[in-house]
């Protein structure tokens, strides 16, 4: 089911006499057939607001939201055929695990109402999904916190929603349950074939399983791609530093006579007319070079296994350092560090719009 | 350690010797007092010990009047009341303007003096010379005859007294239960909707157990409360609560202690022991279904 957002735009009103909120500002995206879409962006831009349109907790102050054909803007949320999953995972603390997921199922009235046994192979058949069959006889509280969440989506999946949303699925689990959690959705998602939006401000975790991401900045969408694509081409400052750690490194820079300066330093060639411009260069966009063109003041070397990461500075930075990753089989020696860059890890900003140039770069 | 205890023991010392003196003598001395046959008050003697007292207690007419007041104010009053709290409470919780208003006026008995609203319930409800009482006028505007809610027949004081309970107890059982309320996740509601649970289901599955500790702690202290009723009795009908026929436990033990023809401490502590094993009985019964009910 293709989730279609149309002009769709939410305002809270004024609290205190202070001005309108536009939490959502005139979103126009779809949402592909039985794909993985991760909202992306810094808490209050909006995110958790679409989400609840989608599923129907709020009500949009303009737009439309279709669910395939159907324009779903003024019904209900039971209506909608979503399955919800809580940062919170809100289970019901005083039933069973089994009784969790067997709630969706119960609420049902009429023809649409299935029998006992029905109820129980398809409870089963979600747990199955998520592999929590051996706990079903226990309470939430008896569950830890990745547990917790896999009866979550299983609620959520039980009643086969034609939209599934999750929000801030793993901001409650510690790191590896993590990283184990976000595979375990992703094959979910994948052996259902639900449309699934989930809500996130950790740009690894979009990156990581979206099949693609919407970033978000006060309420306007960004840029909507693939995370690669998004990684690599970002069309504004604010999706360059907000994807990637350790973050994009930031310098101002001048193109003059087709070439690319970053203070003194002239990097790479490029095809723009004489202007400035903010130079972003990813961490791994450095390599060492005895003879690099750019020359950067060492401040100190971490060695992380398999990657070294060099922080040093440069007068045209406009972080507090530049950081950049290079293969832990160099020896970085000297109080001067030189660089070369590599073109395609390197993007060019217009110094007042802050938008992506369009440009060729080559050392 | 064991310096370490004795030194404990000592800071405790002041605390247990106020309970030993004021708590725990006295109930033992209760107790003494229900078994010893005709003790004399002034010569402090007695025959011997033995159940007679209790026997006694148990065969007054007047204790057993008070036995069944007692009993039907308890099941009337607590389900009655614990039920009208838990629906003002939902409906206070689902209002946004003016709930403050609300709460505040259902607030206003919890902070007012017993005897002057049984006063107000005299007012409301008796008839004199003078006038039948505003509610007898109610009553004769919609058709009917007036009834001395006083003065008059034993169900018609009967409800006045288990009106005048409810109104009484319910402010602090809404307090209690709009906050109980207001703290149940919202997330919870938001989810139920998703999965397209009814409002009915809603409150019973999730409202009703999310609350249920609340609900229980109101039922067991509620039962407690209306087994030691007797001031509300007494600001309604009076001192002489045997001849109004509306007398409770308490006001037995009262008058088997203070009232004419009192004078008898072990009648009085018999009857105490007898409320207290009551009490004592239901709590236990109660808490046995509320440890079942709600295990999460």
């Amino acid at each position: 089911m293709k989730v279609v957002l149309q002009n769709l735009t939410k305002i809270y009103p004024s609290q205190d006499k202070g001005p309108d909120v536009t939490a959502v500002n005139n979103f126009n995206f779809e949402i592909p057939d039985g794909k993985l879409i991760g909202l992306l962006g810094p808490s209050g831009c909006g995110k958790s607001t679409t989400l609840n349109l989608i599923s129907g907790l709020e009500t949009p102050t303009s737009g439309k939201i279709f669910f395939g054909d159907d324009d779903v803007t003024d019904l209900p949320p039971e209506h909608r055929g979503v399955g919800l999953v809580f940062q919170s995972y809100a289970l019901y603390p005083h039933m069973t695990v089994l009784q969790n997921i067997l709630f969706p199922l119960e609420n049902r009235k009429g023809k649409e109402r299935l029998s006992k046994e029905e109820m129980n192979a398809k409870a089963l058949e979600a747990a199955h999904l998520v592999q929590i069959e051996q706990y079903l006889k226990r309470k939430p509280a008896q569950l830890s916190g990745g547990q917790q969440q896999r009866v979550a989506i299983a609620r959520a999946l039980v009643k086969r929603p034609r939209v599934l949303l999750l929000d801030e699925p793993l901001s409650n689990l510690d790191a590896r349950l993590r990283l184990q959690t976000r595979e375990e959705i992703r094959r979910i998602q994948r052996e259902t074939g639900i449309t699934t939006v989930f809500v996130t401000h950790d740009q690894e975790e979009a990156m990581s399983i979206s099949d693609q991401i919407v970033v978000m900045k006060d309420g306007i969408i960004q840029q909507i791609d693939a995370p690669q694509t998004v990684y690599d081409h970002p069309v504004n400052l604010f999706v360059a530093k907000f994807l990637g750690t350790p973050p994009i490194n930031v310098f101002s820079g001048e193109v003059k006579d087709h070439m690319l300066y970053i203070g003194e330093d002239a990097v790479l060639k490029t095809d723009l007319e004489d202007r400035k411009v903010i130079v972003g260069i990813r961490p791994e966009g450095f390599i060492l070079d005895e003879n690099g063109p750019l020359k950067c003041a060492k401040i100190g070397v971490q060695v992380m296994g398999r990657d070294t990461s060099v922080v040093s500075s440069h007068p045209a930075s406009l972080n507090d350092t530049v950081v950049s990753i290079i293969s832990a089989e160099n020896r970085v020696e000297g109080e001067t560090v030189r660089f070369a860059l590599k073109p395609f890890k390197t993007v060019l900003f217009a110094d007042d719009t802050e938008e992506a140039l369009d440009c060729w770069l080559s050392d | 350690m064991e310096k370490k205890s004795l030194k404990g023991w000592l800071y405790l010392l002041p605390a247990l010797a106020f309970l030993a003196v004021f708590m725990i003598y006295p109930l033992f001395d209760v107790l003494v007092y229900s078994v010893e046959e005709g003790y004399n008050s002034a010569s402090q003697t007695s025959f011997g010990i033995g159940l007679y007292n209790y026997s006694y207690v148990l065969h007054d007419p007047y204790f057993m009047q008070a036995l069944k007041n007692t009993f039907i104010l308890v099941i009337i009053t607590v389900p009655l009341s614990t039920g009208i709290a838990l629906l003002i409470s939902v409906g206070l919780n689902s209002i946004t303007k003016l709930k403050e208003l609300f709460q505040t006026i259902f607030f206003l008995p919890y902070v007012t003096n017993t005897l002057a609203v049984g006063l107000v319930f005299m007012i409301l409800f008796k008839k004199t010379a003078y006038s039948d009482g505003l509610v007898n006028l109610l009553i004769q505007s919609f058709g009917g005859t007036s009834v001395d809610f006083i003065d008059g027949p034993y169900w018609a004081k009967m409800f006045v007294l288990c009106f005048y309970t409810v109104w009484v107890v319910l402010p602090f059982k809404i307090l209690i239960l709009t906050s109980a309320l207001a703290s149940v996740n919202p997330d919870y509601y938001k989810a139920a909707r998703i999965d397209g649970a009814s409002r009915w289901r809603i409150f019973t599955k999730i409202t009703l157990p999310m609350i249920a500790p609340m609900l229980f702690y109101l039922i067991i202290t509620g039962f407690i409360g209306a087994f030691k009723a007797y001031s509300d009795a007494v600001a309604l009908f009076g001192t002489d609560l045997n001849a109004a026929g509306m007398n409770t436990i308490v006001g037995y033990v009262y008058d088997m202690l203070y009232g004419t023809g009192g004078g008898y401490p072990s009648y009085a502590s018999a009857a105490a022991l007898i409320l207290f094993a009551i009490v004592l009985t239901i709590t236990c019964i109660n808490l046995m279904i509320s440890r079942k009910s709600e295990a999460f």
